[in-house]
């Protein structure tokens, strides 16, 4: 689509390497549409949802789509193996199993977490958890598998 | 679907309740063919949902946010009227990469429903049916807290 000297990966590779996370989200329109961003802290990587009004799926509460509440997980996902692995190529999710837990409340910011459960050479299986307040009471919570090769 | 027409909510209201949720409207999500039991949606290919800048692939979240709100309407169109409905969980199958430029629906039908729970199966695809770019399965809770499409009006 976009010519440049240099693909995305190795873009986001030389991120990596210089600790820039927070820039790899402006590579991903999707990531600005929904309002995602990503920290590098101690505990690893950290994925944040910003509050946005355009982001409710549910006036009564009001809450996130859940929708949106499943990319977020499925970003934090693919985002911790990048930051965790040593990977030669982009690893593509075969599938996911989000399990919605508690109201995700619209216009709060969330946060998530991931944990690689399981790192193969062709496949990877990541744990990610999402919450608002309290890391202790998830909103949501999903398992996915990754192809790394 | 057996249920009298009377007691449940009027597909028209669910079509439009739904497309007006601030979410689905900044996606572009169309509910084009609402029935009893089952719906199909549409979301257009659009730049800002690109996930990968360098293919044009759209974001797999848009396919979770167009599965999870064609299941919902599914779920809607068989539950009582004044009922609300959550989602419990879902469940996305990537079966192929999604091709840039072209718009992406998403199938969703109800296979069985209890007092408590409505249970949903269904498929995005995007040239023709038969070939179906993910699968998705999910269940819905039926009750007090959710999502109820009278609490608008």
């Amino acid at each position: 689509m976009h010519s440049s000297d240099t693909s995305l990966f190795e873009k986001i590779m030389h991120l990596k390497a210089a600790g820039e996370f927070a820039a790899i989200s402006a590579l991903i329109p999707y990531s600005a549409f929904v309002g995602l961003e990503l920290v590098s802290d101690e505990g690893g990587l950290l994925t944040i949802l910003r509050g946005k009004p355009s982001n409710i799926g549910n006036t009564t509460i009001p809450a996130v789509h859940g929708g949106v509440v499943g990319a977020m997980l499925e970003h934090a996902g693919v985002m911790h193996i990048i930051h965790e692995c040593d990977i030669a190529r982009f690893p593509r999710i075969i599938n996911i199993s989000v399990d919605y837990l508690r109201p995700c409340i619209g216009n709060r910011d969330t946060f998530a977490r991931g944990y690689l459960i399981k790192q193969g050479r062709s496949v990877s299986n990541v744990r990610v958890e999402a919450w608002q307040d309290n890391p202790q009471r998830p909103v949501a919570a999903a398992h996915a598998h990754f192809m790394m090769g | 679907m057996s249920a009298d027409e009377t007691t449940r909510y009027p597909l028209d209201t669910i079509r439009t309740i739904l497309e007006r949720l601030p979410h689905v409207e900044a996606l572009g999500l169309r509910a084009i063919e609402m029935h009893r039991g089952s719906c199909l949606f549409e979301v257009q290919y659009a730049p800002h949902l690109v996930g990968n800048l360098e293919t044009g692939v759209i974001h797999g979240g848009v396919i979770t946010t167009l599965m999870d709100s064609a299941g919902g309407a599914a779920a809607f169109s068989v539950v009582p009227a004044g009922a609300s409905v959550a989602t419990l969980d879902l469940r996305i199958d990537y079966l192929k990469q999604a091709e840039p430029g072209k718009a992406i629906r998403g199938h969703a039908e109800c296979y069985r429903q209890t007092r408590h729970v409505v249970f949903v199966k269904g498929h995005a695809y995007q040239d023709s049916t038969d070939d179906p770019i993910a699968h998705f399965v999910a269940s819905f809770m039926v009750g007090s807290v959710g999502f109820a499409p009278d609490a608008q009006q």
